[in-house]
Order: C-alpha cells, then structure tokens, then sequence
C-alpha cells in the first residue's frame, strides 16, 4: 500500500508540471533546436532550402565582414543604451525614492507610463519628432532659425539608442528603486554623522549598495536592446541593420532561411554567454550587498 | 556649567506640535535617557541635537555655541541609530575607520585607532567580517565603535538595544555603563523601557506627548513622580482616592480605613501613589481581600481588591508565611513612601 503511494507522490509532480513542461518544449525548446538545426542547411536561390549538414552559413557569417559589422553595431547600440539608461536611470530612481508620498506615485506613473504604450507607436513618436524636414521638432527649430537643416536621428545610431534608452528606462529604474527600497533610511544620516558630505554618501555609501540594482539592470536592458526588433526597424529600416533585423530579412527578404537561422543562434548564443557571465562576476563581486 | 543646553526647544511638523518647550542642561560627562511612550517626540529631539531635523522655535548649545548653526556632518557627534545603520558593503574595520578617513586621520593612525575601538567593545578579531555576517549584538558593538571612535563630544543612543532580545540586552546594558564611565563621554540615550532608562543614566527625562514631565535622577523619578504619568510609566504604582481633611485636628489624610496626618499644602480630594513594594500587611490600615496571590522566586505578588479598588502589592520572598487567596488583609505602608497630588473630581 505504501510503496503505491511512495510511488504516485513520486510521480505527482511531473505529472502536474507536464502540461506546462508540454508547452515549453512545444512552443520553444523544440523550435529553438530546428533553429539550431536550420542553420546547418543549404539553401540555394533557386533549390531552395537543403537538408544536409554544411558549415556554409557559419563560415560566410565568420569570414564576411559585414556580418561582423552588423554584430558590432548590435552590441555597440545594446551598450550604448545601457550606459544611456544607467546614467539617467540611476539618479532618477534615486531622485524618485526621496519623493513625498504623493509626488513619488505620480511620477513612477510617468515612469512606467511607456510601458503602457505599444513599442510601435512609441518609436514612431520618435519618427513624427525628428523625421527628416517634416520631424515636429525639426519643423520649429528650423523655422526658428536655430538650425539650417533637420537633426540627424532618423537612420543614425544615435536615434537608435535614443529611442531605445527610452522604451527600456522603466526597467533601469525600476530594477534600482529596488536596491533603494532594501537601504537602510538611516544610513545617509549615519554617514553625515560621521562627517561625510553629500557627494561622498553618494560615492561611497549610497551606489556600492545600489550597483548590483543597476548591475541587474543593466542586463535586462543590454540583453533587450541587443535582441530589440521594433525599434531599430522603425528608426534603422534598411540602411542600418541590427542583428535582429538581419535574420527578418533573411527570413523574410532573400528566403534565406538557413543563413538567417544561423544570424539569429550566433545572437541568442552571444546574448547567453554575455548575460550568464556578467551575471556571475556581479554575484561574486557584491556577495556581501546581496545577503 | 552646562555642557550640552537646550533652551525652550520645539518641533512642529505642520500644525501637529512634536516637541514643546523642551529646556534642558546636560553636563559634561553626564548620562541622559529620554523616557517616554513611543510618539512622546524623545526621537525628534534626538534628531534635532544630532541635527537631521531642525527646531522649530528654541536653541540648541554645545559648550556655548550654537549647534543649529553647524552642518551636521560638522557637529562631530556619536549617533547609534536603531537598526544601528550599518554599511553593509564594508567590512567591520572599514565601517569604524569611515569616520576617521572623513576627518583624513592617517593610515597607519587610523588602523590603530580601528583596532582599539573594536577591542574595547570586545570585537578583536572581527575586523574583517560584514555587518550581515554578524549577530544582532555584534552589529550593535560594531556600531557603537563606530560612533566612539571618532571621540564625539556627545554620544547619540536612540534605543540602540531595543533590537536584542533580553538577555543579552542586560548585558549590553551593563557594558554600554561601563565603557561610559571608562571614557567619560556625554551620552544622551533614547529609549521606551523604564529599567534601561533606570539602570544606565545619571538622569532620566521623563516626556509624554512632546513635554516634559520630569527631570531627575532614577531614584528621584521612581521614588517621588512628578505627575500620574510619570508613576504609572515608571514602574507599576497603586493609585488610590482619598481626601484631605482639613476641618480634623490635626488635618488628617483618609483612604477608605487608612489614615495618616495630612501634608502640607492640599486640601480636599487627592490620590495617593504608592508602589506595590512600599505596601506591607498589618492589623490596622486600608482593607482589602487577596484576589490571586503569584509566587516569582525572590518575591510574592498579591493582587487585591480594596476599599478603594484594585490593588497591587509586592512582597519579598523573606520565607515568612505569607496570606493565601481570598484571605481578608488589612494595607499599610508609611507616609514618607506615598506621594499625594491632587484630584479633579468628575
């Protein structure tokens, strides 16, 4: 009687966690491995793709330099952002969390408030602002006569990671509010106490404790910017491809499916070892902040 | 001459008054509680001498000059905060050397100066642990060397023992007396637990809802309350209703069948406080019935009620027979251990 009962326990949670299990490796595993798999075929213009395993696809994105050029802009606009939203991302939560009660829902409201609005449309705000001679803002400055000519944003890296930084700061800010929230509320004035002026609290007290808020931060926001697909094909299009971009339009453009399966692995791949790396050496560093 | 003066002292936060009329003169070497309930504002004029809140009205003087005018990172005060506020990213060492390196105290000096600071709270050998690697009591001395070591000419306490449990709070209380007398430093302690406040300080201040209630030492705050406040916050008391007869002679004071010669000054109705281990049982005096009688080793609690209601009476465990439950005893106790205010009549 009891080994039949050892035996369901045993295998209650499996079956529990089948359906969920089923999903995951339906929707994703099984997927990723085809991927995977993809990348490895043959595809010509006119056969098509062939399923046969050849390193073709790899060794064009190892030996073509303009893949290494679009890898290069993907983690130069990815890092760019990151900087970009840490920079603004950090003092503002910190700014946030000195707030009086009211104020400070009010303005998490307008923090998070991009959250609420589609990507899309939030990209092309951007667009409508600083879209060549047409861009709102382009339109009053030159007629201003503060500018001659429209300010590059469209098609620029720039632009990119303006709009970037702002569709991810919620997630910057929100990540360090929350290392604020485990702060001590006494421990500014126990600094001043012991004769710290205001930049040394916040040098020396303040951000070793927020860093791995920021730190955490940083890796949703790197990792989303490197893999962002929606605003770097509004703002970038054609003329300045991402890696994400990229694989659309091997998919979808050349049909060159296997060339794009490997554009979109090496990416995840690149993504893992960067994000799991960095994961590791900020555990290790802040072991004492995190207990 | 008062070293640490504060002069008519308030804090109003909006309309809501804080702090009133606080007027006090700490001298040099002194060890002060500030007693009250929680909300009595004993805090906020803690915070207002160490300077993260600013009086509303009154000055604050430390050996004559006037402290609101200095920044507090400027005052070179010793503050030991509650949750004592350590930095959790810096080792023990590091958090005791913070102060000095802010007063750019050389390496080597500030070493020796670390080291000394943790084995005078007894932490020699934890310089290199992290304050969350340390128990609640070692956060506690971790904290306290790091207010002491920067030689602050007032210590700061607000309730830095109110964290641990109770056993070893009696011995930090102890050892925080001690290291105060070694090294002589004006100590100003917050706290809401009336033995702490009695067992550390040279003088307690008693405050309710902002104002001062009394100003004296533990015996004479214990012994002699200013007000019902101060008796019932201070230890447990018996409040009984009596009256002043003054037509008598000689004027004669009356609770119920206890009755003494009437002190100078009142008249009419008037409440006797009485600690419960002033009362003693006798042939003669205020009538009462044992309700429940509890034995606590080294002394027998008696709960009574009496001609003028519920009593409370303390004897020590002296091995004498005691009076059992529901046994009819007769209260006494002498005139000089009562005090008499006066009484509003509803």
């Amino acid at each position: 009687m009891s080994t039949v009962a050892d035996e369901r326990n045993a295998r209650a949670p499996w079956v529990l966690s089948a359906p969920a299990l089923m999903l995951f490796v339906g929707v994703l595993l099984i997927p990723l491995a085809m991927t995977v798999m993809l990348s490895f075929h043959d595809w010509g213009q006119y056969k098509g793709i062939e399923p046969v395993f050849i390193l073709k696809n790899w060794k064009e994105i190892a030996t073509d330099p303009y893949y290494a050029e679009m890898f290069w802009r993907t983690f130069r606009i990815a890092i760019l952002t990151t900087l970009l939203t840490a920079a603004l991302g950090a003092p503002e939560a910190y700014i946030l969390n000195r707030m009086d009660g009211r104020w400070k829902s009010i303005f998490l409201l307008v923090i998070l408030g991009p959250l609420l609005i589609s990507v899309v449309a939030r990209t092309l705000g951007w667009a409508l602002l600083f879209g060549g001679n047409n861009g709102l803002v382009n339109k009053l400055l030159m007629s201003a006569g503060v500018i001659r000519s429209p300010i590059p944003f469209m098609f620029t890296e720039t632009g990119m990671v303006v709009a970037l930084a702002h569709v991810m700061m919620p997630f910057m800010v929100l990540s360090v509010w929350a290392a604020l929230q485990r702060l001590d509320p006494q421990i500014e004035n126990a600094a001043m106490s012991l004769g710290a002026g205001p930049i040394t609290i916040i040098r020396r007290i303040i951000m070793p404790q927020i860093m791995p808020g920021v730190l955490s931060g940083a890796i949703i926001v790197f990792s989303l910017s490197a893999s962002a697909f929606a605003t770097p094909a509004i703002i970038g299009g054609r003329r300045l491809k991402v890696a994400a971009t990229l694989a659309y339009d091997e998919f979808l453009n050349t049909l060159n499916w296997p060339l794009g399966a490997a554009v979109a692995t090496l990416l995840l791949v690149a993504l893992v070892l960067i994000v799991v790396g960095s994961n590791a050496l900020i555990e290790r560093r802040y072991v004492e902040v995190f207990r | 001459m008062a070293f640490l003066e504060l002069e008519g002292v308030a804090k109003q936060f909006g309309a809501q008054t804080v702090v009133e009329d606080f007027s006090l003169s700490v001298g040099k070497g002194e060890f002060i509680s500030f007693l009250g309930p929680s909300g009595c504002g004993k805090t906020t004029t803690l915070q207002m001498i160490a300077g993260f809140l600013d009086p509303t009205r009154g000055a604050i003087r430390l050996e004559d000059k006037d402290l609101t005018a200095i920044h507090p990172a400027k005052r070179g005060l010793g503050i030991v905060f509650q949750s004592y506020a350590l930095f959790p990213h810096m080792t023990a060492a590091e958090n005791v050397a913070f102060g000095l390196e802010m007063r750019k105290v050389s390496r080597a000096d500030r070493a020796e100066r670390v080291r000394a600071a943790l084995a005078m709270v007894g932490l020699a050998g934890y310089e290199d642990r992290h304050p969350r690697r340390m128990s609640g009591g070692q956060q506690q001395r971790v904290a306290l060397a790091r207010a002491l070591v920067i030689k602050p000419s007032v210590l700061l306490l607000d309730e830095p023992l109110s964290n641990l449990d109770a056993k070893l709070r009696e011995e930090m209380q102890i050892e925080l007396r001690q290291i105060q007398r070694t090294i002589g430093t004006t100590t100003i302690l917050v706290t809401h637990d009336q033995n702490e406040a009695m067992s550390l300080s040279d003088r307690i201040v008693v405050m309710s809802q902002g104002k001062i209630e009394q100003i004296g030492t533990p015996q004479q705050t214990y012994e002699k309350p200013a007000s019902a406040f101060v008796s019932q916050f201070l230890g447990k008391t018996n409040d009984f209703a009596g009256t002043i007869d003054r037509i008598a002679t000689p004027a004669r004071l009356v609770a119920g069948s206890w009755s003494a010669p009437a002190p100078a000054g009142l008249s009419g109705p008037v409440t006797v406080s009485i600690r419960p281990e002033r009362i003693g049982f006798g042939d003669a005096g205020l009538g009462a019935k044992i309700v429940t009688r509890i034995f606590q080793g080294n002394h027998w609690l008696f709960q009574c009620e009496s001609e003028c209601g519920s009593a409370i009476v303390i004897r020590q465990n002296d091995g004498q027979p005691q009076p059992t439950e529901g046994a009819a005893v007769h209260l006494n106790w002498r005139p000089e251990d009562m005090s008499v205010r006066a009484r509003t009549v509803a």
